[in-house]
This record gives C-alpha cells, sequence and structure tokens, in this order.
C-alpha cells in the first residue's frame, strides 16, 4: 500500500517535472540570460566587485574565477556550456527535484489519508499540496526570496545556505505543528475554527522567525529591478505549478485506483488495494 | 478527465488509516534517501561537498536558482 503510494508520487513529481521545465524555459531562462549577461558586463569592468578592499590588486588564481563561472570558457573544462545548463542540466535538475518533492508528498499524504476528517483523495492531495507550496516555497521565500547569477557574494555562500535550510526546516515544523493543533482541536472546537488556529500558530511563528532571523540582500547596486522581479516571479511561477500538478494530478489518480477498488468491491472481486 | 469518478466531494468511503509503525521504515529510508536527491540538486557543491570538483553545481545550476536555493 505504502509502496504504491511512493511510487504513484514519485511518477506524478516526474510528469510534474516536466511541466515545470517548460514554464522554466518559458519564462525563467529569460532573466537568468540577462542577469548572466549584467554578471559578465560587470566582471569586464571591473576584476571584482565584492567587498575585498584589503588587496585589490593581489592576483589570487582560485579565489575569485567563481564570481563569474557561469561563462563556459573560463576554466577547468569540466564547466558545462550554457546551452546544458540551460538544457539538459535544468531538466534534470527539476526531474530529480520533482520525483524527490513527489514522494515526500506521498509519504506525507500516506500519513494524513484518514487522519483529516472526511477528505477524499482529490481535496486531500490538494489540500495538502496547498500547504505544501506554502510552508516550503511561499513563506520561506518571502524571507528568503529566489536570486538569480550575479546577486549574492560567493563569500556568504555558507551563512546564506544556513539560515535558508533553518528557516525552512524552521517552516516545516511550523506547519506540522499548525496541523497537529488543528487536529487535536477539531472535536472541541469544530474543523473551522480548529483550522483558524492551527493557522494562526503557524502565522505566529513564521513571523516572529522572519524577525529574529537577519535579513540578506546582496543584489548589486546597478542589478536592474525588472530582471531580479521577473526572475523571482518565475522562480514561484515554476514551484507553483509543480506544487499544482502534483496535488491535482495525485489526487485525481488516488481517487481512480479507489473506484476502481470500490467497483471490484461491488462486483465482489479482490479490490487492489484500499 | 472526468470519468467513471464520483461528482460529489465526499466519497462512499473514507481512506484508510496507515499506522504509524507501518509507515515507520518508508519514511526513515525513503525520506532520506529523497532529501537526499533534493540536497543534490539544491546545496551539493555549494556550501559543503561530497563530491570534489563542481560538475553537479554547474550542470544543475540553473535549476537550484529557479527553484530558491543559494547557489554562489
Amino acid at each position: 500500500m505504502i509502496g504504491i503510494l511512493l511510487a504513484r508520487g514519485m511518477l506524478i513529481g516526474i510528469l510534474a517535472g516536466f511541466l515545470a521545465f517548460g514554464v522554466a524555459t518559458l519564462i525563467g531562462e529569460p532573466p537568468v540570460e540577462r542577469a548572466i549577461a549584467f554578471e559578465a558586463a560587470q566582471g569586464a569592468s571591473h576584476a571584482h566587485d565584492h567587498h575585498d578592499q584589503a588587496a585589490p590588486s593581489a592576483p589570487e588564481g582560485g579565489g575569485h574565477d567563481h564570481h563569474h563561472h557561469h561563462a563556459d570558457a573560463d576554466d577547468d573544462g569540466e564547466v558545462f556550456s550554457r546551452d546544458t545548463q540551460a538544457g539538459w542540466g535544468l531538466l534534470t535538475g527539476l526531474l530529480v527535484y520533482g520525483a524527490a518533492v513527489g514522494g515526500l508528498f506521498a509519504l506525507t499524504y500516506a500519513y494524513a489519508q484518514g487522519r483529516m476528517g472526511a477528505l477524499g483523495p482529490r481535496d486531500l492531495a490538494g489540500v495538502l499540496a496547498l500547504l505544501g507550496f506554502l510552508a516550503l516555497v511561499l513563506v520561506p521565500g518571502l524571507k528568503y526570496p529566489a536570486n538569480p547569477p550575479a546577486v549574492g557574494d560567493p563569500d556568504t555562500i555558507q551563512q546564506r545556505t544556513a539560515l535558508y535550510f533553518i528557516l525552512l526546516i524552521l517552516s516545516v515544523a511550523a506547519m506540522v505543528g499548525a496541523m497537529v493543533t488543528a487536529r487535536r482541536l477539531t472535536a472541541r472546537w469544530g474543523a473551522w475554527n480548529a483550522a483558524l488556529a492551527g493557522a494562526a500558530l503557524f502565522l505566529a511563528v513564521m513571523v516572529a522567525a522572519g524577525v529574529a532571523l537577519p535579513e540578506v540582500n546582496e543584489v548589486p547596486d546597478a542589478f536592474p529591478a525588472q530582471v531580479l522581479w521577473r526572475f523571482r516571479l518565475a522562480s514561484w511561477g515554476i514551484h507553483a505549478t509543480l506544487w499544482a500538478a502534483l496535488g491535482l494530478g495525485y489526487g485525481w489518480l488516488c481517487q481512480a485506483a479507489q473506484s476502481r477498488d470500490l467497483q471490484a468491491l461491488r462486483r465482489g472481486d479482490r479490490p487492489a488495494l484500499l | 478527465m472526468a470519468h467513471a469518478t464520483p461528482h460529489s466531494g465526499t466519497p462512499a468511503v473514507a481512506l484508510p488509516v496507515i499506522s504509524a509503525a507501518e509507515l515507520l521504515p518508508w519514511a526513515v529510508f525513503g525520506g532520506l534517501l529523497l532529501v537526499l536527491m533534493v540536497y543534490f540538486v539544491g546545496a551539493e557543491q555549494g556550501a559543503t561537498s561530497l563530491i570534489q570538483g563542481r560538475a553537479v553545481h554547474e550542470f544543475v545550476h540553473d535549476a537550484r536558482h529557479l527553484l530558491g536555493f543559494p547557489c554562489h
């Protein structure tokens, strides 16, 4: 049973990854290209624009080439061309991510089914996908939004990565806490008020986290605002596509499986699962 | 699209509850593997590296940026 649910989630996740790739190609790659062009122009006008005022003339080899390593020409030969990065690389990344998120979604669904009131497969998958998008993408993204190439100082990647994952884990924990709280309160307060209490808890934790965690702003002064805005919209669009496909597709598959099982039961056959 | 599926929101039967004990091994092993997949797309050869070089980072570069992970 769980194995089938998991496989179903990873399958839908891969399909969702293909859709996300379409969206990424259509609206994500143009701002990425413009950001890389900006980066190349910056790199050409001054050797390095980030804050190492100490040694402006030191000919460091390894220290700074990572600043503009998207350009395919500059080093090692192991670097992929832009076409590969925007094509197979992007597709692979989104498919692997889609399969992984689909699998995690399926495990969550497996635990939630029968535990969230009388929701049917499509309702449950839809609700979970919406909450997943909120907790994993939208809310953490308000604090630490997606950044295109040329935005972000390579020297702070450690801190930024740590902060990002701390917020992500906090957000997931807050969402789990909110759902457990809502479930516990349902008997006493009714579903609507219990859900509101859960939502209030999630909101309170995330607002507190957003205030407590340090701000990160490493957008270069001259970086075009329009490119940044388009890039971040595209990032949300890609995630929204992925989660919508996951929630709708998974619910549809599970509903179809349930209907088949019910028909089998009515005929007196043994159902495939259930 | 809507073939043979009931049109009302509530299904005839409730979904079966899967016990936590039954789910645990799947959640631990499956969950670990799936999180590792997210790690390779989102963070490998960025702040931390399991594999030498930066081929992984460069290959999934665009996906990493567009999915909102800190890239470099």
